[in-house]
């Protein structure tokens, strides 16, 4: 079997946490991404799990399993303080993968969302995120269907190989079953890479103060509408933006400028830090 | 001349039906094994069908008398027959023995062959609507040839037509007897049916046992795949089993779901699972079909899919989850087939294997996991409900007289309601009891039923290992699923507890003087027994005995105690939510309302809910603790 026939697509799966109960569980859009994957014909579907290897990891890798997929590379990582991108980045190049398929933010740890940026950085492919449903996968591109605020769905096609990060208006995964979720084989894969490299935000991490997440106060709307449909729109309503500016075709020079200058005014980038 | 082809005829006969009768046991040793004992099995039988099996059947008076006329008589006839025409024992008195048992028989058909002139839907027609023309073939046939043995008719009687003629009616009688009790026909349900009674996977059930609960589960590696998906993979007894059926169709006229136009017919699954055991189509079958279903569009074999992944199989799923478990079928089939047990089984493939449970089925499986209940609360709030009533807590007390088993109506509001008066009975009482509080976690009543045996089976032995902290003599709840879950499904996990009904605990306190009642002021009141208290548990009696002491006027339901209509909630049947013509709850209230009833007496957070979910005008749905709490007077009142 040629692999223009079949493409590969790596789904990276991490270890969830029920919001509630903090049992450890299969993560969400993860699970959602490894969905799509599953629905795509005629592909090459090669689950990757990177992290140490315990008991709860364990839970939640089973319960992929139990989707209906025979195994599950495990790249084990030493410690919680090793990047795990460059065995990642290197596990991926290895099989010679044309996607990979993540979820947006990890349910645990961090999850600053950034894993897919950094790897795509890394393995210098496109990374594209948003994604609500694959319309296919051909030798070179992939077409998928981008998730918009309010419903709204955009065309876009990407050339191969690339990392697709999968937004939570994708469809929600499948039940996992609980046979398959036992027979499947969790492949321990060593870690090859010869220079694990320790992360400064691992070691930044160990001081951390952990809480739990509330919900920021809401501010009171004030419902102006008259008619029903304007009260559905503002019902439905995602927090529009307000303000900013749309700049087009300028030089990037001018547009690092303006993002700088936003980030001043919101108070992300203190005032005396750049010259 | 007849008399020396008859020897030929019967012993031909009984042959063939010896070379059928070994196929078909080949066709239910595809099965997997079944611990049986087979000598003591085949010991029971004859008192478990004389005694059991007719004690069912004599619900209906008409057709049980005409089964032992016919049924006696053949089996009576039978013996005689190989005694005086087969061996051609020369003997008056047998002879006369078998004019009577032919006679009798010849009665009994008529009967069959009444009943068969206007049959009542439920019935099968096609082959079953030529049995009383074979039964009369039979009788008839073997009551004239054996006139001249009893020496009232010259032995060379007739000429050489009226003895073709004769021995053709004999013949018929002989291959729908005998070669049809074994190669399929009608008269199948004797022969399977004798061996079933005398193999069947409950024989607790027989002497006036009762056996419902749910049979464990090896979830090991070995034991893949999980559940029944072919036939093949009931045990060899279950197949047995489905064979026995006579297609009376009594599950058929008791299945709410049925009733209420869901894809289920209870009789045609298990004519279903004999085609699958055999292979084939069901186009062969003459009794009702699976609601909104054609007849003949399914086939199957003993190693094919029952739910195919693709195209047609045995059956579809919804059929499986149309089921709301009532038992109402296995309490009425005569010949005590275990309806829910095939269909545990086969949906404990879908869940378990297939990851199919549909509609809200993976979302309540996935809370249960998470959570320990099946609509995701924090577990942690399981206390919530009782803020204000400083319940004891087991984990502080360690030991109590009661454990009050909350059970998931704890999250519910309507339920805590029902919470609420059993405390105040309690507390009137002086009773000494606790709560688990927090530390409680589902029975596993919904996820077992939904097929979910291994989240059964962990939230099991989770129960088990905190219930086995702390020391108590008995466990009360106002959940009849806790109650036979606790009671009947606990003890293969090591965890056997005498566990009450709140009703029947209630009673109990009642009769010994604890309780007083103020005079009943409102309306006539009905009962609505509970599928997990009355047909899983056999309680009928405390719940009404209650009502009565309280000074209430108890008008019955025309189907009430073992005959009870389920109110649609049980099975994770509401979670599954298969449509059909109508909802069963709509059907229990009008069985409610046509007793003329103000109030409905419920004693199952799951009755409450789907019964109060029926629109308003309708009976007022109260528990059973809520109407004796309104009724308490305090006893230093009174004094």
């Amino acid at each position: 079997m040629s692999l223009n026939q079949a493409p590969r697509v790596a789904v990276l799966l991490s270890v969830g946490q029920h919001p509630v109960t903090r049992r450890p569980r299969r993560a969400d859009q993860d699970a959602r991404a490894l969905e799509l994957a599953l629905n795509q014909p005629n592909t090459d579907v090669v689950p990757i799990h990177v992290g140490q290897a315990s008991s709860e990891t364990e839970v939640a890798l089973r319960s992929y399993l139990g989707m209906g997929v025979s195994q599950i590379d495990h790249l084990e990582v030493s410690t919680t303080r090793e990047d795990i991108l460059p065995s990642l980045a290197q596990h991926l190049k290895q099989l010679n993968v044309q996607v990979v398929l993540c979820g947006t933010r990890a349910e645990t740890g961090e999850g600053s969302g950034l894993v897919p940026y950094l790897l795509a950085k890394k393995l210098g492919w496109p990374i594209v995120s948003g994604l609500a449903s694959i319309e296919s996968i051909a030798s070179g591109s992939m077409t998928f269907l981008q998730a918009l605020p309010r419903g709204q769905r955009r065309r876009v096609k990407v050339s191969l190989p690339a990392v697709v990060a999968v937004d939570p208006a994708s469809p929600p995964a499948r039940q996992s079953a609980f046979g398959p979720a036992q027979r499947g084989d969790i492949q321990l894969v060593p870690s090859t890479s010869m220079d694990a490299e320790i992360t400064d935000a691992e070691s930044d991490r160990q001081v951390w103060q952990y809480q739990v997440a509330k919900k920021r106060p809401k501010r009171l709307k004030i419902i102006k509408a008259t008619s029903a449909r304007d009260r559905f729109k503002a019902a439905a309503a995602k927090a529009d933006a307000s303000g900013g500016k749309v700049l087009q075709e300028i030089s990037a020079d001018s547009a690092a400028e303006e993002i700088i200058k936003l980030l001043k005014e919101e108070g992300v980038l203190s005032t005396n830090s750049s010259s | 001349m007849l008399n020396q082809i008859l020897p030929l005829l019967i012993f031909g006969a009984l042959l063939v039906a010896v070379i059928g009768a070994v196929k078909r046991v080949k066709l239910w040793r595809n099965g997997r094994p079944a611990k049986v004992p087979i000598l003591a099995g085949l010991a029971a039988m004859p008192r478990r069908y004389l005694v059991d099996l007719h004690h069912v059947v004599a619900r209906d008076k008409y057709i049980s008398n005409t089964h032992v006329a016919t049924g006696g008589g053949f089996v009576l006839a039978l013996l005689l027959i190989i005694l005086v025409h087969g061996l051609q024992l020369n003997s008056q008195f047998l002879a006369w023995a078998l004019l009577a048992a032919t006679g009798s028989m010849f009665v009994g058909a008529v009967f069959v062959a009444k009943r068969r002139v206007q049959p009542p839907s439920r019935l099968s027609k096609g082959p079953w609507m030529r049995l009383p023309k074979s039964l009369f073939a039979f009788s008839l046939g073997f009551f004239l040839v054996t006139l001249p043995a009893t020496g009232l008719i010259p032995v060379e009687w007739g000429g050489w037509l009226v003895a073709i003629l004769l021995g053709a009616v004999i013949l018929w009688g002989l291959s729908e007897m005998l070669l049809g009790m074994t190669w399929g026909g009608p008269m199948k349900h004797a022969f399977a049916g004798a061996l079933h009674l005398a193999f069947h996977r409950r024989a607790e059930r027989f002497n006036g046992g009762r056996s419902t609960g749910l049979k464990p589960l090896n979830l090991d590696k070995e034991h893949e795949p999980l559940g029944v998906n072919q036939p093949s993979e009931f045990t060899w007894n279950q197949l047995l089993g489905f064979d026995a059926c006579v297609q009376c169709g009594r599950c058929e006229s008791v299945c709410p779901a049925f009733a209420a136009g869901q894809p289920l017919n209870p009789k045609k699954l298990i004519q279903d699972m004999v085609v699958g055991l055999a292979g084939g189509t069901d186009a062969g079958y003459t009794g009702s079909a699976y609601p909104g279903k054609t007849v003949g569009e399914h086939q199957g074999g003993p190693f094919a899919s029952i739910i195919a992944q693709e195209g047609q199989g045995l059956l579809d799923a919804e059929t499986l989850w149309s089921c709301t478990t009532c038992r109402a079928c296995v309490e009425e089939c005569p010949m005590m087939i275990e309806h829910v047990d095939a269909i545990v089984d086969m949906r404990r493939h879908l869940t378990l294997e297939r990851g199919a449970t549909p509609n809200k089925g993976s979302e309540v499986i996935d809370n249960l996991i998470a959570t320990d209940n099946p609509n995701g609360f924090n577990p942690q709030s399981r206390m919530n409900w009782a803020a204000d009533l400083s319940l004891p807590v087991l984990s502080d007390v360690k030991r109590t007289d009661v454990l009050l088993w909350m059970g998931d109506g704890a999250f519910d509001m309507r339920n805590q309601r029902s919470l609420r008066a059993l405390v105040k009975i309690l507390r009137a009482a002086k009773v000494d009891f606790a709560v688990l509080g927090n530390e409680e976690r589902d029975s596993g009543d919904v996820a077992r039923r939904l097929g979910d045996e291994a989240t059964f089976q962990r939230l099991a032995k989770e129960n088990v290992t905190t219930l086995a902290q702390y020391s108590f003599r008995s466990i009360v709840t106002c959940d009849p699923h806790s109650f036979h879950v606790l009671k009947n499904e606990y003890g293969d996990f090591g965890g056997r507890y005498v566990v009450y009904h709140h009703t029947t605990y209630i009673n109990q306190l009642r009769q010994i003087g604890k309780l007083h009642f103020a005079p009943y002021k409102g309306g006539s009141v009905t009962y609505h027994d509970p599928c997990y208290l009355g047909r899983y548990n056999g309680e009928y009696e405390a719940p009404r005995d209650l009502l009565k002491a309280a000074g209430i006027t108890l008008v019955d339901m025309e189907r009430s105690g073992y005959r009870s209509r389920c109110c649609g909630g049980g099975g994770g049947a509401p979670i599954t939510d298969i449509p059909g013509k109508q909802r069963i709850p709509d059907m229990r209230m009008d069985d409610i309302r046509s007793t003329g009833a103000e109030r409905v007496a419920v004693g199952c957070p799951q009755c409450t809910a789907m019964l109060e979910g029926v629109v308003e005008p309708r009976p007022e749905v109260l528990d059973i603790a809520e109407i004796i709490a309104n009724q308490l007077v305090d006893e230093e009142v009174t004094l």
